[in-house]
């Protein structure tokens, strides 16, 4: 166990080298639909409980297979709408339980990540191998059914190893969005010295953080998401920046969360200037472009260690 | 030491769920349906009446509501008592003036203890749905199966006997189940339960005793959860539901009649300084021709001669 995880240098926010956007837009904008599968009678882990209460625990599985059932197309024909091509944060295992979901998403280009195999099995406990087994079996399932290796992670449950960022680079992964330590993409890492990046993926627009934890009233959420979009917006006029609304179907799809998940999308796509775009499509374009320059900025204001 | 290889073993990953409970389905893909008279939203109002014993055992969770102090927990019991004494009738009035149907779930130990308050029900005509025998009666796994049959039936034929009614409707106290409750709840004749939460409208529910009927009773929107548990304030609350009603009529218009579920309870939003916002809600959703306030057994009812 380490004091700091390593992953990057200290690397202040103010006067880094310029990020410019494709087109000249300020602020990359990305919609990450976490579509996840729980499973009613997952495995016991040692080190976390999938559910408050002995199975079946009805109420937690009931209301995230809500969001398969019923939010699910809620969501997708409002980013249809606001011409907003998800990147799906995916349990891999819906590739076999809901494929209609998958070729839905296909139709419309949307990006799949691995969000690994089910959103209750965690990182917790595997051995270097069984985890490496694991971050290869949701690549070559969401390979096997959408044609395309991703190019993100996102740890199942945000449960992580030390050795997941490096597990997940070493199997063709470019980006991951269990970090939150910036609002521009930045260099990550790993052990085997592959160009691997972070993408912002916010916790805090995240609808089950700020519905579940937090418990924010829904219209508080769409103002929290316009004022987090006027900030980065305004920033974004010196330097490029990211915003990321991560979501679920069984949250902001609710009858009484969508007009201000609706609201939101239809200020923040309203504006010129906002790449509207992937999580997939920010890593290929800061790697091309930002990385190398990044780098070498962070080497020159990085200080020997004492 | 790393876990067992079988952790990594998943036996239900294949096509839709990983139980045999019920298939897979998505709303937007089914059936549309219409309610009587072609109204688009079935307005349904679901009133929890409960009894939360001063012992409480708290076995194995504590209900949500139900004490929270070393015992005599005195200021929780009575405050969920006042309910039963106070704001249910404020919301009958509610009710009356908006022209709404309530159904009426209630523990049946309850039923049992307030014999003035069961006779108003029944007066009134509204629907009956067994909310088990009381808060903390709870069903839950690993609960003894023969321990949990008895409590079913008790609480559905004494029930049925107090009211003279068929009860057709099960709540569990929590919304918690173990894994054989829907199998009791059909061996006593019951036909759709509200427990699970992940639709917004009624599906088949397999047991090994017939086809049960899951019937929508949001969570998310109760006012239990809303104003206990999310500690919004009564403004939100009320935004909240013409949100939702809102939302599901324009969905309604382009999709089928869709229902809109309203969970509340006396000990909560039958206080004084809540009471009128149910008012103010029941006021904009009847205030709408395109609503039709009904019990859960005349949705069930309604949505079952569409099916087939």
């Amino acid at each position: 166990m380490g004091e700091e995880p390593g992953f990057y240098d200290y690397w202040a926010y103010e006067n880094r080298p310029r990020l410019q956007w494709p087109g000249g837009a300020r602020l990359a904008f990305w919609v990450a639909p976490n579509i996840e599968f729980y499973e009613l009678n997952p495995p016991p882990n040692p080190q976390r409980a999938p559910w408050p209460q002995p199975a079946p625990a009805v109420p937690g599985y009931a209301i995230r297979d809500y969001g398969n059932r019923v939010g699910h197309r809620r969501q997708m024909r409002l980013l249809d709408k606001y011409g907003i091509r998800g990147s799906i944060s995916l349990s891999t295992a819906l590739c076999d339980h809901h494929p209609e979901i998958i070729e839905q998403c296909l139709e419309r280009d949307w990006e799949f990540f691995s969000h690994g195999i089910y959103n209750t099995r965690y990182t917790y406990g595997l051995s270097e191998a069984q985890e490496r087994q694991m971050i290869e079996d949701s690549v070559a399932t969401i390979e096997h059914h959408t044609g395309r290796k991703p190019a993100g992670y996102l740890a199942p449950a945000l449960s992580h190893s030390e050795h997941t960022l490096d597990l997940f680079a070493e199997v063709g992964g470019i980006y991951t969005c269990d970090l939150f330590h910036d609002d521009q993409p930045t260099p990550v890492k790993v052990r085997s010295g592959k160009r691997f990046i972070s993408v912002p993926y916010s916790l805090e627009m995240n609808d089950t953080i700020a519905y579940v934890v937090n418990k924010v009233e829904p219209r508080r959420y769409g103002q929290m998401l316009k004022d987090n979009f006027d900030r980065l917006y305004a920033e974004g006029a010196t330097s490029g920046t990211v915003m990321c609304i991560p979501t679920h179907n069984y949250q902001v799809s609710c009858p009484h969360r969508l007009r201000a998940f609706e609201e939101a999308l239809e200020y923040i796509t309203g504006h010129s200037d906002v790449w509207v775009t992937t999580g997939r499509e920010i890593a290929d374009y800061f790697l091309e472009h930002c990385y190398d320059q990044a780098l070498g900025d962070i080497a020159a204001r990085t200080p020997e260690v004492r | 030491m790393a876990l067992d290889d079988n952790y990594l073993q998943y036996p239900q990953r294949r096509y839709g769920m990983d139980h045999d409970r019920y298939t897979w389905s998505m709303l937007a893909d089914r059936k549309p349906v219409t309610w009587p008279g072609g109204k688009k939203i079935a307005l349904w109002v679901n009133v929890a009446l409960q009894f939360f014993p001063l012992n409480q055992r708290g076995q194995p969770f504590k209900a949500p509501g139900g004490m929270t102090m070393p015992y005599p927990d005195l200021r929780h019991f009575t405050l969920r008592d006042y309910g039963n004494r106070v704001g249910i009738y404020r919301f009958f009035q509610a009710f009356d003036q908006y022209g709404v149907k309530p159904t009426m779930a209630i523990n049946t130990r309850l039923a049992e203890r307030a014999p003035y308050l069961l006779e108003q029900i029944l007066s009134r005509g509204d629907e009956i749905v067994c909310h088990g025998w009381h808060m903390d009666a709870l069903h839950y796994g690993g609960q003894d199966p023969t321990e949990e049959a008895e409590q079913v039936e008790r609480a559905v034929t004494r029930l049925r006997q107090l009211s003279g009614r068929a009860v057709r409707g099960w709540i569990s106290p929590a919304r918690n189940e173990s894994e054989q409750t829907p199998d009791l709840l059909a061996a006593n004749g019951i036909e759709y339960f509200c427990d699970w939460v992940n639709d917004d409208m009624p599906y088949p529910f397999t047991t090994r005793n017939g086809v049960l009927t899951a019937m929508p009773l949001s969570m998310e929107l109760e006012d239990r959860f809303i104003l206990m548990n999310n500690l919004h304030s009564e403004d939100a609350y009320k935004e909240q539901v013409i949100d939702a009603f809102d939302f599901l009529l324009e969905e309604a218009q382009r999709e089928g009649g869709r229902i809109l579920s309203l969970s509340i309870h006396p000990w909560m939003l039958g206080q004084p300084h809540r009471i009128g916002r149910l008012e103010q809600v029941l006021a904009y959703i009847t205030g709408h021709n395109s609503v039709w306030s009904a019990t859960a057994g005349e949705i069930l009812d309604a949505f079952n001669v569409q099916q087939g």
